[in-house]
């Protein structure tokens, strides 16, 4: 008996799969491209190519960001221009590169009480803070929280007070909380398509300039961080601006939502404004 | 309600398939808790029938750091081995990190404090007139600590339990030194998670009863190995 549960203990122990193959490359990401399903779709393609394995880790764009300037990644896919350039002029992120681009929409209230349907991204922030309607924001320093404070710094406001709310949490959960409260918030399409059926929030803003969300690759520059896996990281990098991986962008998620939730962007010109 | 009612069907659909994705998922977390478990029993018991047992100065300073540690928040040892793991951190040659080890090696310091705490507990309820009977009818150190260990069995197999049941329930540390990473570090916890996250509520409530149930299966086996011999 006993001999037998030593035996079943150390046969867990040797089936614990070993140490990281050399061959695995460290992709930081954002929520959003995890949990719309897309890279549930790339990532098997670029494995299949052969060579690498990836580990995705998506803890969104500011610690996904922060991972790579200190290589613990070796290649990041993230959605802040404002903080991305940052990086690059530290020099830690290299190669920055143009992949794919959605949009951010402003939901709320279906009644619509601060009154900013159909108007322009800088007038809605403003209306809001200045009747003082519910706004939950994510405060995680996220994408789309950069993309928000891009667009209050824009609307001349500085948010504060009891009708500001921060969830600190993602975007799903933040559209919940924005739902069960009667409050304003930004959202990137993709996810609120995701959580459409759930939630009494309607979109009430869209469309206009600076709402784009745009997506870029990065790698790590191995010069500062010798340990990185840069042919991995470049490996993947490639692959996301290949024909192939764009193909697959362009089509993905019509299937569920009948309509695409990104739009590929590899080679083209930076879009025109950004957060 | 009528969305547990789906997740209560949909767990039902996804064992009754055998979707290997989430047997996949269910494999390693069992495998993981298992083996953390597993380990924090071979350090806990010599360790707390130690404590229980041994007399030294700053043993009360010692039981408390044990007892405080019964307690470790799950993301504080996350945050602290990722830092540890990672490729510049001291243990980064290793490359562990975003390993199923890395997630036992996690697990082990959380559920290594709980089973020496409760063991230190179950062995220190036996009296010590019963201690001082055993050695006065000649008995042999070894033969002491085996008589000690099958008296304070029963509180020990709690020891076990909650060991277990602290690391398969608990989700940020596995989530920060895991990585959630598809189909290598990715546990039901994490992955509820993740389908929380996605608005799939369905799902995630069936990735939760699964956990439920699995998490009661082994108490069940447990406690009937613990009531069985009383």
């Amino acid at each position: 008996m006993r001999g037998l549960r030593l035996g079943l203990l150390l046969s867990l122990l040797a089936a614990a799969p070993a140490a990281a193959e050399r061959s695995a490359v460290i992709l930081a990401t954002t929520t959003s491209t995890q949990d719309s399903g897309l890279l549930d779709v790339l990532v098997p393609l670029f494995e299949k190519k052969g060579g690498y394995t990836v580990k995705t880790i998506a803890v969104g764009t500011g610690q996904s960001l922060a991972l790579g300037d200190r290589g613990e990644a070796d290649v990041v896919l993230v959605h802040a221009p404002t903080l991305e350039r940052e990086y690059l002029a530290k020099g830690t992120l290299v190669n920055r590169r143009l992949v794919m681009h959605n949009d951010f929409v402003l939901v709320g209230p279906p009644d619509d009480p601060a009154g900013i349907k159909g108007g322009k991204a800088a007038g809605a922030f403003g209306k809001i803070a200045e009747r003082g309607s519910r706004f939950v924001s994510r405060g995680d320093n996220s994408g789309t929280h950069s993309k928000e404070r891009a667009l209050w710094k824009a609307a001349g406001i500085a948010p504060k007070g009891g009708w500001y709310v921060e969830s600190g949490q993602g975007m799903g959960a933040t559209l919940t909380i924005a739902s069960e409260k009667g409050a304003y918030t930004l959202t990137d399409r993709a996810t609120y398509l995701a959580f459409k059926k759930r939630i009494r929030l309607a979109i009430l803003l869209e469309g206009d300039t600076p709402l784009l969300n745009i997506y870029h690759v990065m790698e790590v520059n191995p010069a500062r961080h010798p340990k990185v896996n840069a042919a991995a990281g470049k490996a993947f990098a490639d692959f996301m601006v290949s024909p192939e991986a764009q193909a697959v962008i362009r089509t993905f998620g019509v299937e569920k939502y009948g309509e695409p939730l990104f739009f590929p962007d590899a080679g083209k010109p930076e879009p025109g404004s950004e957060g | 309600m009528e969305l547990i009612w789906e997740g209560i069907k949909q767990s039902l659909g996804l064992l009754l398939t055998g979707d290997p994705e989430v047997l996949g998922i269910t494999a390693l977390s069992l495998q993981v808790s298992g083996v953390a478990t597993g380990l924090s029993l071979l350090v806990g018991i010599p360790l707390g029938t130690l404590m229980a047992l041994a007399r030294f100065p700053g043993r009360a300073l010692v039981v408390s750091l044990v007892n405080t540690g019964m307690g470790l928040p799950p993301v504080v040892v996350g945050l602290f081995v990722s830092i540890l793991l990672w490729r510049s951190g001291p243990l980064g040659v290793l490359e562990l990190l975003y390993t199923p080890t890395a997630m036992v090696i996690a697990q082990f310091v959380i559920a290594a404090p709980i089973v020496t705490g409760l063991t230190l507990a179950a062995v220190q309820q036996i009296p010590s007139q019963f201690r001082l009977q055993m050695l006065a009818l000649g008995a042999s150190r070894v033969q002491l600590l085996r008589v000690l260990l099958r008296e304070a069995r029963l509180p020990m197999l709690a020891a076990v339990m909650a060991g277990f049941g602290g690391v398969i329930s608990e989700v940020g540390a596995s989530m920060m030194v895991g990585g959630n990473i598809r189909g290598q570090t990715r546990v039901l916890t994490t992955a509820t998670v993740l389908e929380t996250g996605k608005g799939n509520f369905d799902l995630a409530i069936a990735l939760s009863l699964l956990l439920l149930a699995i998490t009661f299966l082994v108490n069940w086996a447990l406690t009937w190995i613990q009531q069985r011999r009383r």
